[in-house]
């Protein structure tokens, strides 16, 4: 892509993490570390990537996009607020009782979301099938999926790992947010669940690793996903959880909190500075 | 007895009929195709039949994942392992989600006969009625099962099917046969009692009926093959008409047919109730017959239950 063009999208990255902030602190509740980890991979496959049309958000060609790790949902919801499925505004009814913005992702009313998730290891098969579904239709729409670094201590990822590799589904990609940070601490203490690019390259996977907060990385792993026939592909993107908040990175306690009235503002402060310093 | 054949032979049978009039149908099956009978259907449609190999919570979500594309998956496996071990991925994935995903679950209850218990299974009415929005089916003889499949192709939304792998005598004729969900069937007529049955307990029933004339106890005989939504109207009509209810199935007596007509009849016409099923044990290893006796899954149990129940009016 042009310096121009990822100039654009890194801004719109900031602009998400701005919005899913956004969204935990008005719902004073809600996972923000794991959304700012995965901003670049949203921007890009919803900016950049994917065949979607946000005033016809269930047309049948669509490429599909399913968070499995779907308490990543203030990510996802800021990314297809400012895609343009619905108003950015909406944002901040996040979490409450008289909105659709739920606390996980909700397929039946939320513009945009392919698939309910939030119970860790499901998005990654109903993923499975979705690409069966095209290939079985003989479409060639793709199915991008992110799941958590935590989340792949789920039997049933594996399960599903076995299954797309058996059913040779090119069509499906998969991205490993490894943030390197669980609810309980480090991953590598909770439960340690690495290596992944050997245990997917086990499983019959074409595997990339990339810095997931790197758009070039991203772009170049994507091309390679779409080249590669005969199996599916899972990047592993190594992030840093709560990326761009300067008191949020790396720090597990803000898995699944909300920011305060100050740390609001230190946080908006720390992403308008990001974008500020976006050439 | 040479009409007496096994509800999941009905199903594998019915899904490989149906192929070709609906060619959206897909079946997955978890390493068990040659027990639930979707080897049928395999046969005839090799590219429309997907293995999920033993990953019964995998399967179920890949279904919901197919459903989404507009396909009509039928996901397979054993009563236990579809309702019991995937119960939270139906939940979560299917359920809530309200996709047209439709589970056919075999070898439910007791008559699972000689692998015991954890494979006989008895909960799987209390688990999938427990899901809202989720219709919940269980069919008599064979010529009810291959209607209920057609009729949840059909219907938009989730089907839990329940078949079991005992062979049943055939019930119904199947040129006069209509299968409508949610509306139960009398199978015969009767004033101071309503025996409501499913599944293979309905011609244990019908035996009871004849077993309650002969105490001049005029017995009604219901079928309900869909356990939700339950037909409210002719349960309650029973309640009324009859005064008095025994329910009978393959079943835990906790959560079932038992439970849902006692939900039905308490808030509008309370009636005594006397349920017939498992009473709340695990099953054990055994030919089928001698366990239906130890269950008291009988004609002989369900005449008891009904002299007490008439008691108590």
């Amino acid at each position: 892509m042009t310096e121009t063009r990822k100039a654009e999208l890194m801004r719109i990255a900031y602009e998400i993490r701005k919005g899913a902030v956004t969204a935990v602190y008005s719902a004073s509740s809600g996972h923000p570390g794991g959304s700012l980890s995965i901003a670049e991979i949203l921007t890009y496959l919803f900016f950049e990537e994917m065949n979607i049309d946000p005033k016809n958000p269930d047309k049948p060609d669509r490429d599909r996009f399913v968070l499995s790790k779907g308490h990543a949902a203030p990510g996802l919801y800021s990314a297809l607020a400012h895609r343009g499925y619905f108003p950015v505004e909406d944002l901040k009814t996040f979490r409450q009782v008289d909105s659709v913005l739920q606390g996980h992702p909700d397929m039946k009313h939320i513009p945009g979301v392919d698939m309910t998730t939030g119970s860790l290891g499901l998005g990654i098969s109903a993923s499975c099938g979705m690409a069966l579904a095209a290939k079985y239709k003989k479409e060639d729409w793709r199915v991008y999926t992110i799941i958590g670094d935590g989340e792949s201590e789920e039997g049933q990822v594996w399960e599903a790992a076995m299954f797309a590799s058996h059913y040779k589904l090119d069509n499906l990609t998969v991205f490993v947010d490894w943030n390197g940070l669980q609810i309980d601490g480090p991953i590598a203490d909770v439960m340690n669940p690495t290596p992944f690019d050997e245990k997917f390259r086990a499983f019959g996977w074409n595997v990339i690793s990339i810095d997931a907060h790197d758009l070039d990385s991203i772009e170049s792993a994507v091309k390679l996903a779409k080249a590669t026939k005969g199996k599916p592909t899972a990047i592993i993107a190594k992030s840093i959880k709560g990326k761009g908040v300067s008191y949020m990175e790396n720090d597990v306690s803000w898995h699944g909190a909300a920011p305060k009235a100050d740390q609001y503002e230190v946080a908006m402060k720390d992403l308008d500075a990001a974008i500020a310093a976006i050439k | 007895m040479a009409d007496k054949i096994a509800t999941r032979e009905a199903y594998g049978a019915a899904l490989a009929e149906f192929g070709d009039k609906y060619d959206k149908l897909v079946v997955l099956d978890a390493d068990l195709a040659a027990a639930t009978k979707t080897g049928t259907f395999k046969k005839k449609f090799p590219d429309r039949f997907f293995d999920c190999g033993i990953a019964e919570g995998n399967m179920v979500t890949v279904a919901a994942g197919l459903a989404t594309a507009g396909l009509i998956p039928f996901a397979s496996s054993f009563a236990m392992f579809a309702a019991g071990r995937a119960f939270e991925q139906v939940r979560n994935a299917i359920g809530y989600p309200h996709l047209n995903v439709k589970i056919g679950a075999t070898h439910a209850g007791i008559s699972v006969g000689e692998d015991g218990a954890t494979h006989q299974c008895l909960e799987d009415f209390a688990t999938m009625r427990s899901i809202p929005g989720m219709v919940v089916m269980q069919p008599a003889d064979a010529v009810e099962a291959r209607a209920m499949v057609e009729a949840a192709i059909n219907y938009v939304g989730p089907c839990y099917m329940r078949f079991g792998r005992y062979a049943v005598p055939t019930l119904f004729d199947k040129d006069t046969y209509k299968f409508e969900i949610g509306k139960g069937i009398v199978m015969a007529d009767g004033k101071d009692i309503t025996i409501i049955a499913t599944g293979l307990m309905v011609e244990q029933a019908l035996l009871a009926r004849e077993q309650l004339a002969a105490l001049n106890i005029s017995a009604r005989v219901v079928n309900i093959h869909t356990i939700k939504p339950l037909d409210s109207e002719l349960i309650l009509s029973c309640a009324a008409e009859t005064g008095a209810i025994v329910t009978a199935e393959e079943h835990n007596y906790i959560g079932g047919l038992g439970s849902a007509v006692c939900e039905c009849v308490s808030g509008a016409k309370p009636v005594p109730v006397v349920r017939v099923g498992v009473e709340d044990q695990f099953g054990r290893s055994g030919k089928v017959p001698p366990l239906m006796e130890l269950y008291g899954l009988t004609a002989a149990n369900i005449v008891a239950k009904a002299k007490a129940a008439i008691a108590m009016k």
